[in-house]
Parts: structure tokens; C-alpha cells; sequence
């Protein structure tokens, strides 16, 4: 489980989160959704510790995360990042298996490439993807090598950070698809952050809503449409009236 | 007031100097622990020793000889302004050696491989590489910015090594070929006039050089502001810095091995 208690974060003058609480229950998939600049990239990365919180307690199956062996901490985690972050200078298949070919969960060259190239046909890709540069590939196949990187050790948690922008609704949808069965099938604890509506109903189990710092609304992704809270209807409708300012 | 408004900018600006001084001396032993520390990465050494020893050979060999030829024909010309021709090959020899090979190889290592490192690995930072790296458990001080202050710490002296001998050998074949040296003489009163202190402070020179120019890359590189701009910034300020750093160590060397 994943919990954030009164978690703050400021920029200099900026506050971006003014007290972000949230619980993620262990296994469950859980879609932050706000609006740009509202703080929901800081937020997971206060959680993987790559930015440091000025004030707030996280804690990860009850232990605090800014504590205890990192190494071990961080070989929990996947992560897929919303440009793909993947390392132009290695092949697909070296940026797939780049955790199993050094640190504590290295494992020999050829069983590492195995493993890369499994991982790339779980999210579509076939192995002649593997000995190319990611400069090589479409925005969606490099979305789906930072996918196959996420999950190549078999994280317990798992980040989604923006999974579908950029992508057109075909890749959007295949992306979603995959997300889901990733979760569903490794049992995995799941965050994502996206502004994308059929992201969060395809991926959701439960939902939060970022505004102004705080978390404005959570709960399960089937109560969303119902919710009654203003902010959650205002960014479902995409009206410009309501109470987040349009302009900011 | 607005006379003390200059008075605010000199504080400000010497706080900010100041405070990057310190900041880049901390950077600099960061990378410098990281070094003897394991986790190591043969692999990214490799390549790194490669892309600063390797490929900067071309530019150090050809800034070098143009060198060491302009050097013969401005002290020969110089030289026959009160009969002193002759001494153009020990000149050539100390010019080459002490000064010339290593600041200008510590100037060429600044252009190509400062601004190399800061443009990369500012990259990285801005499309959330530096962040991938640490998700994945990896150290971006070590995988990153330790092997590359290594590789110029290995191959600037060798580089420096190899200026002063194609820089000599420039002036030689300037002086041999158009000013009417014997080359026997030229080779002999080069090697009799050198000392081996001209020779290690040419390599310490270059030793230390290297490193202001490595430290500089990987220091303005993570420290990259966002955008296209960020990368930009990094860049040019890595190739000012590490050049103004080279110059003032260079005199400080000099200072330490010639005047005690």
C-alpha cells in the first residue's frame, strides 16, 4: 500500500502540493487525473524519492520511503515515463534489460536479452525491434519499449506517468489495453497520471482528482460520473466554466 | 539609492560566484569518490576513453603541428632581430612543452569535449533520462559523470604527450624545410635543451585539465535548466567555464613548477 499524508512540495513561490493525502491499496490501479501543472508528476515523484518533500510522510507498505536501503526501495518500482525516457545510446533491447544487466538483480548477458525480447512481445513488439536505436523508432513503439522497461523485472509497483500523450486514439487505446492486462496479470500496484478520460476509464480502479495542491476527490472509478463534486464534473466535460479558472 | 544599487549587484554577483564555486567543488569531489567506489562501468569507461582520448586526436594533432610551425617561423623572425636564429628548436621545445601543447589541448578538450558532455548529458536531464537512471537504480554520479572524469583524467595527459611531440615535430619540419636547419642539430639540440621537469609539468598540465574540462561538462549538464534553451545555456557556459578554469589553473601550474 502507498500512502501520502499532508505531502508539500513548493517551487520558491509556487506551491504545487499544499497537502496531498492519498492511499493506494496494494494491487489495486489507482488514476490521479488534474489539470496541467497542478502537481501530479511531482507528486509520484516525491514517492520515488526524485524530488524531496519540504513537509509530509510517505510511506510504502508501511515503511517510510525516504528511509532504508534505496537500491532495494527502487527495485520495486517500474516506471514508464511520459516521453519514454529511453537511452538513445543503447538498442531497445540493452534499455528493456538495463536493470538485469548490472545492479543486484543482474543476471548474464544472454538471459537478460531473452527476457528484453519476452518482454517486447508482451507489449506487441516483435524481437527485430530489439538490436534497434530507440532514435529508430514511432513515438507509440518507443511508448512500448518504456512499457517493456517498466515491467522487465517484475515490479510490485508500477508508474504510469502520462502513458497515451502524443499517441492517436488507435495507440492510446492499445497502450490502455496493455496497462490493464500488465496489472491485472502481474498483480501489480499501479499510479498513473493522465488528462486522458478513456485512459482513466480503461485503467482505473480508483480515481483522484489534483487540484490546487490538494486532492479534491477519490474514490472508484465506477462513482466518478456521480460524484457531484464540481472540480470532477468541470475536468470530465472539459466545459470551460466551473470552478478551476480555464485561464492559469 | 541608486548609488547603492552597483554596490547590490557586486554583492549578488559575488554571492552567486560564490555560491557556484562551491557548488561545483562539491560536484568535483562527488565525482572524484565515485571513482574509487564500486558500483564501477567498464563499459561506459570504454566509451568514454574512446570519445575524449581516441577522437579528439585528429583536432589535438592538427592544432599542434599548425602550432608548432607558426611557432618556428614567428621565432625565427623574431630571433634574427638580434641574432638568435639559431635557438628556434629549444624555443619551440619549452614553448611547445610547457605552455603551448597543454593549453591548447586544454582549450580544444574544452570546445569538443566540455560542450560534448554538458550538450548530452543536459539532454538526458531535460527528456527525463537522469530520472530513468535512478528509477533503475543506477547513479547517473557514477554511470554518468564518474567514468567521464576518469576517461579525461587517463587520456588529456596522453593527448598533451602526443601535442607536444607532433607540435615539436611541426616546428621542426618548418624549421628544416624552409629555414635551412640541419635536422640532426634541430633533433639534438631539442632533446639536450628539455628537462624531464618540462616534460611531467606538461602532463600534470594536462592531468588537471582534463578534469576541469570533464567536471565542467558533467557539472553544467545536470545542473540544465528545462528546453531546448536549458541545453543550450549548459553548454555555453561548460565551454566559458572550463576555458576560464584552464587559463587561471594553467598560471596557478606554471606558478607551482617554475618558481619554486
Amino acid at each position: 500500500m502507498i500512502l501520502m499524508e499532508n505531502v508539500q512540495k513548493s517551487f520558491g513561490d509556487n506551491h504545487v502540493l499544499r497537502g496531498m493525502n492519498l492511499e493506494i491499496p496494494k494491487g489495486t490501479s489507482m488514476v490521479i487525473i488534474g489539470g496541467s501543472g497542478t502537481g501530479k508528476s511531482v507528486g509520484l515523484k516525491c514517492i520515488l524519492g526524485l524530488i524531496k518533500p519540504d513537509a509530509g510522510r510517505i510511506m510504502v507498505d508501511g515503511k517510510d520511503a525516504s528511509t532504508g536501503d534505496r537500491d532495494a526501495f527502487l527495485a520495486r518500482f517500474g516506471m514508464l515515463f511520459q516521453g519514454g525516457a529511453l537511452f538513445d545510446s543503447l538498442p531497445v533491447w540493452q534499455n528493456v534489460a538495463f536493470r538485469l544487466l548490472r545492479g543486484s538483480l543482474k543476471r548474464p548477458v544472454e538471459e537478460a536479452r531473452e527476457i528484453a525480447i519476452e518482454k517486447l512481445r508482451r507489449v506487441g513488439l516483435k524481437s527485430d525491434v530489439a538490436d534497434r536505436l530507440p532514435a529508430e523508432l514511432s513515438g507509440g513503439m518507443q511508448k512500448r519499449v518504456g512499457l517493456a522497461r517498466a515491467i522487465a523485472a517484475e515490479p510490485e509497483i508500477i508508474f504510469f506517468d502520462e502513458p497515451t500523450t502524443g499517441l492517436d486514439p488507435i495507440m492510446s487505446g492499445v497502450i490502455n489495453d496493455l496497462i490493464r492486462e500488465i496489472v491485472v496479470e502481474m498483480g501489480a500496484t499501479a499510479m498513473t497520471i493522465t488528462h486522458d478520460m478513456s485512459s482513466v476509464r480503461a485503467i482505473a480502479d480508483n480515481v483522484a482528482m489534483l487540484h490546487d495542491g490538494v486532492i479534491q476527490w477519490t474514490g472508484p472509478v465506477s462513482q466518478m460520473d456521480t460524484s457531484g463534486d464540481p472540480y470532477l464534473e468541470q475536468f470530465i466535460t472539459g466545459s470551460a466554466e466551473g470552478p478551476i479558472e480555464a485561464v492559469r | 539609492m541608486i548609488l547603492l544599487a552597483p554596490l547590490g549587484w557586486l554583492g549578488r554577483l559575488t554571492l552567486e560566484l560564490l555560491s557556484t564555486f562551491g557548488a561545483v567543488s562539491l560536484f568535483a569531489a562527488r565525482a572524484i569518490s565515485h571513482i574509487f567506489r564500486p558500483p564501477f562501468y567498464p563499459r561506459e569507461l570504454m566509451i568514454s576513453l574512446l570519445n575524449i582520448g581516441w577522437l579528439s586526436l585528429p583536432v589535438v594533432g592538427l592544432t599542434a603541428i599548425f602550432t608548432g610551425g607558426a611557432l618556428a617561423l614567428q621565432i625565427y623572425a623574431g630571433g634574427a632581430r638580434f641574432n638568435a636564429e639559431a635557438v628556434v628548436p629549444q624555443i619551440v621545445a619549452i614553448g611547445m612543452v610547457r605552455e603551448l601543447g597543454p593549453v591548447l589541448v586544454g582549450l580544444m578538450i574544452a570546445a569538443r569535449v566540455t560542450s560534448s558532455i554538458a550538450a548530452e548529458i543536459a539532454t538526458m536531464k531535460v527528456t527525463e533520462q537522469i530520472d530513468a537512471l535512478v528509477t533503475l537504480s543506477t547513479n547517473p554520479m557514477k554511470y554518468l559523470v564518474a567514468p567521464r572524469v576518469l576517461a579525461a583524467l587517463i587520456t588529456v595527459p596522453v593527448l598533451v604527450g602526443i601535442g607536444d611531440i607532433i607540435g615539436i615535430a611541426g616546428g621542426y619540419t618548418v624549421a628544416v624545410q624552409n629555414l635551412g636547419f640541419n635536422p640532426a642539430a634541430y633533433l639534438r639540440n631539442t632533446v639536450d635543451f628539455l628537462e624531464m621537469r618540462d616534460v611531467v609539468s606538461s602532463l600534470a598540465k594536462g592531468a588537471a585539465f582534463g578534469g576541469i574540462a570533464a567536471v565542467m561538462g558533467c557539472y553544467y549538464g545536470m545542473d540544465s535548466g528545462r528546453g531546448a534553451q536549458g541545453v543550450g545555456r549548459a553548454t555555453k557556459s561548460s565551454v566559458e567555464a572550463a576555458a576560464i578554469l584552464i587559463l587561471a589553473a594553467n598560471f596557478v601550474l606554471t606558478g607551482v613548477f617554475f618558481s619554486l
